[in-house]
């Protein structure tokens, strides 16, 4: 296994329409209280003008949200920091219109809707509502989409010594193309993942392997297990339960991330 | 950073099957732009088009992955031997310890188009297209990896125009952190409703052949392209390999789809290209401009280049050759920056008949023959993502 210099885990933030925010997530995951009953509306993100708020895609909608937490939760001033986007399917609700009025009226394509379809769209508008001028990239992995993002943030941390932003986000499919790309919900998590440790900082240690990945075993699974961004949880679980833990992410059919948290 | 070695690259364009084609064509001046005829009831302007990938389907034993992206990706990997270089590699290294890293705009978009065309009456996809991979992103970086049955690090970029060229970026650092051995690199980009009809709803596509940095551009033409690069470090034995030595990333801040009116992170993103390659400005013999013939890029670049750059360098864009391959563009860039440092063969600018007054003596409309040692080449995106990559000729540096 090659495995890389420690890094720290500076701050972390989590939202899905069943588990709506960190505090609640892991409450739910300890056990220590029910997930609430009915789905939450999606958060606003305030990085936006209220008209943008309201106009804004999903994707944008989530992951600016988690990206913004986990700034915080890092006390990291947002501009400061790289970033790195990953998403499975990227704005499967945008993808369903594009389709659908390219099958009936292609001329009467919306460019609002255009400029948002792209993959990199909420890395474009954390950008510009930070003014961060630090480079982002946006990546898909299909179902393997979470770890590889985990270990491009961390090559970055490593390559470039500094922290640097990671936001994982996947949104509910719409339309034909659910059928083929499943996904229920918003999910989205972010984390500032930086080579020194800060105050409540905690260590990961990441290397490449062969192991199965890990499944996830709380029963706050079942509430997100139909986002495509589920391979995720069973890392939140494990930074919920804040123990000394090991796990595996599959990066692909033969090959998974080492994640040891300590 | 440590220079690696580009052992392998090819490329795939309307101006041809890897890199003789290519050059050839560059060299005549024969662009590869034809009338917009891809969409039942076309848009009246013109693309970059491969021809024959309609009727060229993949390999029986991909069936899962067969679409138009797809096609022409194993079309470009048959090029130029490419894809016995990436198996020779596989063969040194181990297949787990060579990267795939792609780019793309829109990856295989024109299927989930073309499913949506032909729904099935209770509203669902056609049996022969309820393939989940290619309805997804990744459906690009994935068939790469199983086609040259790798089975390491596999991910797919998606920032607009830069993708394929931040894919040099992200592969130098995982062989720099020792995560793989080597890396594919480049991307594949191909034409679909989505581009045509989205960049004509954002009124940036020309009706007529582009003219990059002309007076009178009237805007894009969309085009579509593969490429790949094999990235090694270096060793004694390689000699002949030309070199990767920089990348610069940055992002603008600034809008959505239209660039930094000073060009400011343009300009970060070069700065930083020349600083990680160790180069001065002055030292540029080549480069090959993002230029894609709308109003305010090139303006925005044109100002840029005029600013930075001694009269010396050759500056040019070749989108009147190819169109714009947008995911693609980067790859396909690189490897023409690749073809001037090996040929000492310098592209103008193809269809462009007066310079923009924005223009300095850098940027060229004729071809020109003169050794070139160091080339660089921009790549700059929607949502303000760019990337600026810095290569050098074989024996510009040793090992």
């Amino acid at each position: 296994m090659a495995a890389l210099p420690t890094l720290y885990l500076q701050g972390f933030a989590f939202w899905s329409s069943r588990l709506p925010g960190w505090d609640v997530a892991r409450a739910v995951i300890r056990g220590e209280r029910a997930a609430p009953e009915a789905p939450a509306p999606r958060p606003a993100p305030t990085l936006l003008a209220p008209t943008e708020r309201r106009r804004a895609p999903d994707t944008v909608a989530i992951a600016l949200e988690v990206a913004a937490r986990a700034c915080e939760a890092a006390k990291c001033e947002p501009r400061e920091l790289p970033s790195v986007f990953a998403s499975t399917h990227g704005d499967l609700a945008i993808s369903d219109y594009m389709c659908t009025t390219l099958a009936s009226t292609p001329k009467l394509i919306s460019p609002i809707k255009f400029h948002n379809s792209v993959h990199n769209a909420a890395a474009g508008y954390w950008t510009i509502g930070t003014g961060c001028t630090s480079p982002y990239t946006a990546i898909s992995a299909h179902q393997y989409t979470f770890g590889t993002g985990l270990l491009e943030t961390a090559a970055q941390a490593l390559a470039e010594d500094r922290p640097v932003l990671y936001v994982a986000f996947d949104i509910e499919a719409k339309g034909p193309l659910a059928t083929v790309a499943p996904s229920r919900g918003l999910m989205g998590l972010a984390m500032v993942i930086g080579p020194q440790s800060t105050p409540g900082s905690r260590g990961l240690r990441l290397g490449m392997c062969t192991d199965a990945p890990t499944n996830p075993t709380s029963d706050a699974y079942a509430l997100v297990q139909d986002n495509a961004l589920a391979p995720c949880f069973a890392f939140v679980e494990a930074l919920a339960r804040d123990e000394h833990t090991s796990l595996a992410l599959a990066l692909g059919e033969h090959s998974a991330l080492r994640v040891e948290l300590v | 950073m440590q220079p690696l070695r580009i052992t392998a690259y090819t490329v795939c364009s309307a101006i041809g099957d890897g890199r003789a084609q290519t050059l050839q064509s560059l060299r005549e001046r024969r662009s590869g732009l034809t009338a917009n005829d891809f969409e039942p009831e076309p848009l009246p302007t013109w693309i970059g088009r491969v021809a024959g990938l309609e009727s060229t389907p993949l390999p029986a034993q991909y069936a899962q992955w067969e679409c138009r992206n797809n096609r022409l990706a194993w079309r470009t990997l048959r090029c130029d031997g490419f894809f016995e270089a990436a198996r020779a590699a596989r063969e040194r290294y181990g297949a787990s310890r060579i990267a795939v890293v792609l780019g793309t705009s829109t990856s295989s978009i024109g299927a989930s188009e073309e499913a949506y065309r032909r729904l099935q009456p209770d509203g669902t996809y056609p049996p022969d297209l309820r393939r989940a991979i290619v309805h997804t992103p990744h459906s690009l970086g994935d068939f790469v990896q199983h086609a040259l049955d790798l089975e390491g690090i596999s991910v797919t970029v998606a920032t607009a125009c830069s993708s394929s060229a931040k894919v040099f970026a992200q592969a130098e650092r995982l062989m720099r952190l020792g995560l793989a051995d080597a890396a594919i690199v480049g991307g594949v980009d191909t034409l679909c409703g989505s581009v045509l009809f989205g960049f004509n709803s954002l009124e940036l596509v020309s009706p007529e052949p582009c003219r990059p940095f002309d007076v009178e551009r009237r805007g894009i033409n969309l085009g579509e392209a593969g490429g790949f690069a094999l990235l090694e470090r270096a060793s004694e034995a390689d000699r002949e390999s030309p070199w990767l030595l920089g990348y610069g990333e940055s992002s603008d801040a600034h809008h959505m789809s239209s660039p930094h009116p000073e060009g400011a992170g343009a300009r970060l993103a070069l700065d930083a290209a020349l600083a990680r390659a160790q180069l001065e400005a002055n030292e540029i013999d080549y480069i090959n401009l993002h230029g894609t013939a709308s109003r305010r890029n090139d303006e925005v670049e044109a100002r840029l280049v005029a600013e930075v750059f001694p009269s010396t360098t050759f500056a040019s864009s070749t989108k009147g050759w190819t169109g714009h391959t947008l995911g693609a563009a980067g790859i396909v860039e690189a490897a023409i920056s690749l073809l001037a440092l090996e040929h000492g063969f310098m592209p103008g600018s193809l269809n462009t008949r007066q310079l923009d007054p924005n223009c300095g003596p850098q940027i060229h409309i004729e071809n020109a023959q003169r050794p070139a040692r160091y080339a660089l080449s921009f790549s700059f995106g929607f949502g303000g993502s760019n990337c600026v990559l810095a290569f050098a000729r074989a024996d510009a540096r040793s090992a």
